[in-house]
């Protein structure tokens, strides 16, 4: 039987409370038919019971009661949708400063992000934060949907002066491809319908550019040699083992010549397979299984690669988000997770923090929650480890409360460009 | 060796993707917690989530149990596919009974007609507990309802084994943290984001078998609030209901007195993905009771510490 063939693209939405994310996301999962009936009479029923509308198109991703009662988003909402030839995972993220791990948590598995903004107030330091987040987390691609276009006359004037903002932001943060679009998600200009409202307008709709923005941006940004961090160890019938991890970097090949870190022995691919059947090579995004040529004794945290190789290290220069409760300081002892690696970490050095609004790094011995800084970290086993610019696998790790076991950073190995 | 040429495998389509994915979750949650167990109900989706827990550990043996909480208002086509499926696999079956919740006066006996959907609960977290298990593979997917698709795909339970929607961990890139303290546990939700039409399309893929009640077939059925419920030793026809045999399927496998069926002819796994490509009602919606009591539903059980 024949299936038809999709890619998978990640979207994020982003951007400050009330500016409408969740509303858009409504708009153009009811305009897009991909919500069922009985789905859309549940939002209908919810609209009328708080007295807020017909319909009031947040609800379709504001699930949880405590989101409803008070009008916001505080956890992401994950929708799927789908057209002939994509499926669309789309991260419908909080705009609250005080849920930004929540929107950090949505926006790293991006490939792209839809920022939404109100054109009355333009860019809110909110928004001009989740840009900087999406733009340190490697989003290269932005749609902007300049929204609540009907609550200023559909004024080209304003529109303007908003999109002006934006381009100086955007070249600041190194975006890649920028589309900014002036809609109403309320009623629905520009979503996935053209506007006839903006006779000065030519441009795509939100679908329209989702719709032609590069799909995988996540697995194929990485540019440095193929990556396996091990998993987990497989053992064969017959004796010998393989190694069970997911591919990133670049394919690997039967006969590759690979060296395994941080032990670094030479050696090479002698067997591919996936889920048990055998292949002659492994392209990015594949959970693989590889069987080495020389006899090792890698293990769990480890990790294979082809030329260029990545660093081994013990010492890093570190982006962090930092979502404690309290403050990050110097000498504070955490657990790291990196791929499949985890390690106790100490803080060396607290270079700074990020000032949002100036884009530059002010002095500072500490990090306070939601804030961005960089840092020096002391790992106590090594690891191996690229550029978060070059490999998103590789590059990022998580901070870890040695008690808790919460979560408590995101972590990139190296700095932006922009900073 | 294989016999036939080997072949450059691409996880490039979305399906390839969303194996690739939930075999890279499965491994991760199976290297970091000691004791972990696979939620089997029998339906689809944990058959789907076996499949690739066979994938992701092949030529092993799967590195833990599979427990079903067994409800005892079971369809008998169920328990004979489940028995099948985990015999097949070489796993080993805990089941956890409500039953044996009832007769602990754990919980309190609706009685023989009645659900004991929402008592789950107690028994699985029950089970987890004597088990020890750290972390619980679950195949839920986050299309299914509001609440689910606020979930992280490793979701966080106290020593209550509550879920508490406000204070999820951060769950970033691809970086699954499931350490626990001792009585807490992780759900883990490989499945997160595949859709319904992602699970038949793939069950097609791999050939997969199934429960026979997901196929269509003729079925004595009464209508009820809206639903077609089979009639059988849980559900029997009120004073009003009239008993009518219709060729149906069921697009859910629940407990056999909440699940209904759907009119249908699709017999066939190619029927099915041409029906469920053009449906207008959700799957829960179109066959669950226990969805319909509040709006919130779902979000009320799971804070409980339901699936």
């Amino acid at each position: 039987m024949e299936i038809a063939t999709k890619d998978l693209l990640r979207l994020a939405t982003i951007g400050s409370v009330d500016d409408g994310k969740s509303t858009l996301i409504g708009r153009l999962l009811v305009d897009t038919r991909q919500l069922f009936d009985d789905q859309l009479d549940a939002v209908t029923a919810a609209s009328e019971k708080r007295g807020v509308g017909d319909l009031d198109l947040s609800f379709v991703t504001d699930g949880l009661r405590a989101e409803r009662e008070q009008g916001i988003t505080i956890d992401v909402a994950y929708r799927y949708a789908t057209t002939p030839t994509r499926k669309f995972i789309i991260a419908d993220c909080p705009g609250h400063v005080q849920y930004t791990a929540n929107m950090a948590t949505g926006a790293s598995t991006a490939d792209l992000a839809l920022a939404v903004l109100d054109v009355a107030s333009g860019l809110k330091e909110q928004t001009r934060r989740h840009l900087c987040i999406a733009a340190l987390l490697g989003v290269r691609s932005i749609v902007v949907a300049v929204n609540k276009m009907d609550a200023v006359e559909w004024s080209q004037l304003a529109f303007e002066r908003v999109v002006d903002e934006i381009e100086t932001l955007s070249r600041e943060l190194d975006f890649t491809s920028v589309s900014i679009i002036p809609v109403s998600a309320l009623l629905g200009d520009n979503v996935v319908e053209a506007s006839t409202h903006f006779p000065w307008y030519d441009g795509p709709t939100v679908l329209d550019a989702l719709e032609a923005s590069e799909a995988g941006a996540w697995e194929h940004a990485a540019t440095q040699g193929a990556r396996l961090p091990i998993q987990w160890v497989l053992r064969q019938p017959g004796g010998g083992r393989t190694y069970a991890g997911m591919v990133n970097g670049d394919t690997l090949h039967l006969g590759d010549r690979v060296t395994l870190l941080p032990s670094n022995v030479e050696t090479t691919i002698t067997s591919l397979s996936f889920g048990g059947d055998e292949i002659e090579s492994a392209t990015v995004g594949l959970a693989a299984d590889v069987g080495l040529g020389a006899e090792t004794n890698a293990g769990r945290g480890d990790l294979i690669a082809t030329a260029p190789l990545p660093r081994v290290t013990n010492e890093l220069k570190t982006t962090i988000c930092w979502f404690g409760e309290k403050p990050l300081v110097i000498g504070q002892r955490l657990r790291l997770k990196h791929t499949s690696k985890v390690t106790p970490v100490r803080v060396k050095i607290i270079n700074g923090v990020i000032d949002i609004e100036k884009l530059d790094i002010d002095e500072s011995t500490s990090l306070n929650t939601n804030d961005i800084g960089l840092a020096t970290l002391q790992t106590a086993d090594l690891l191996v480890v690229d550029d978060y610019r070059a490999n998103r696998v590789t590059g990022s790790f998580v901070l870890i409360d040695e008690v808790t076991n919460a979560t408590v950073a995101a972590g990139m190995v190296g700095h932006a460009s922009f900073l | 060796m294989t016999t036939t040429p080997l072949r450059t495998s691409h996880a490039t389509d979305h399906l390839d993707l969303l194996e690739s994915h939930a075999i890279f979750i499965l491994r991760e949650v199976v290297a970091e917690c000691e004791r972990p167990v696979l939620l089997f109900s029998g339906g689809k989706d944990s058959a789907v989530l076996l499949h690739l827990a066979v994938k992701a550990f092949a030529p092993q043996q799967l590195p833990f149990p599979v427990m079903h909480i067994d409800t005892g208002q079971n369809f008998p086509e169920v328990i004979t596919f489940r028995d099948l499926a985990v015999d097949v696999v070489g796993a080993r079956l805990v089941v956890a009974k409500v039953q044996d919740s009832i007769d602990q006066g754990k919980v309190i006996d609706p009685g023989a007609m009645g659900s004991r959907n929402r008592l789950q609960t107690v028994t699985l977290l029950d089970a987890i507990n004597d088990n020890e298990f750290d972390a619980a593979f679950g195949g839920a997917r986050r299309d299914e309802d509001k609440a689910r698709a606020k979930e992280r795909i490793l979701s966080f339970r106290d020593t209550f084994g509550q879920w508490d929607p406000r204070k999820q961990r951060p769950e970033l890139w691809q970086l699954y943290q499931g350490k626990v303290n001792p009585g807490e546990h992780v759900r883990a939700f490989p499945l997160s984001d595949w859709t319904e039409l992602d699970v038949w399309q793939y069950i097609a893929r791999e050939k997969m078998s199934l429960p026979e009640i997901y196929f269509a077939h003729e079925r004595d059925v009464i209508l009820r609030d809206g639903m077609y419920l089979a009639v059988g030793p849980f559900v029997e026809p009120r004073e009003n209901e009239t008993v009518e045999r219709l060729t149906v399927r069921f697009r859910t496998v629940g407990d056999a007195n909440c699940t209904g069926a759907v009119l249908s002819h699709a017999a066939t796994l190619e029927a099915i993905i041409d029906e469920v490509a053009v449906a207008n009602v959700s799957e829960r919606g179109a066959t669950r009771a226990d969805d319909k009591f509040s709006e919130t539903a779902m979000e009320d059980r799971k804070r409980e510490g339901y699936f």
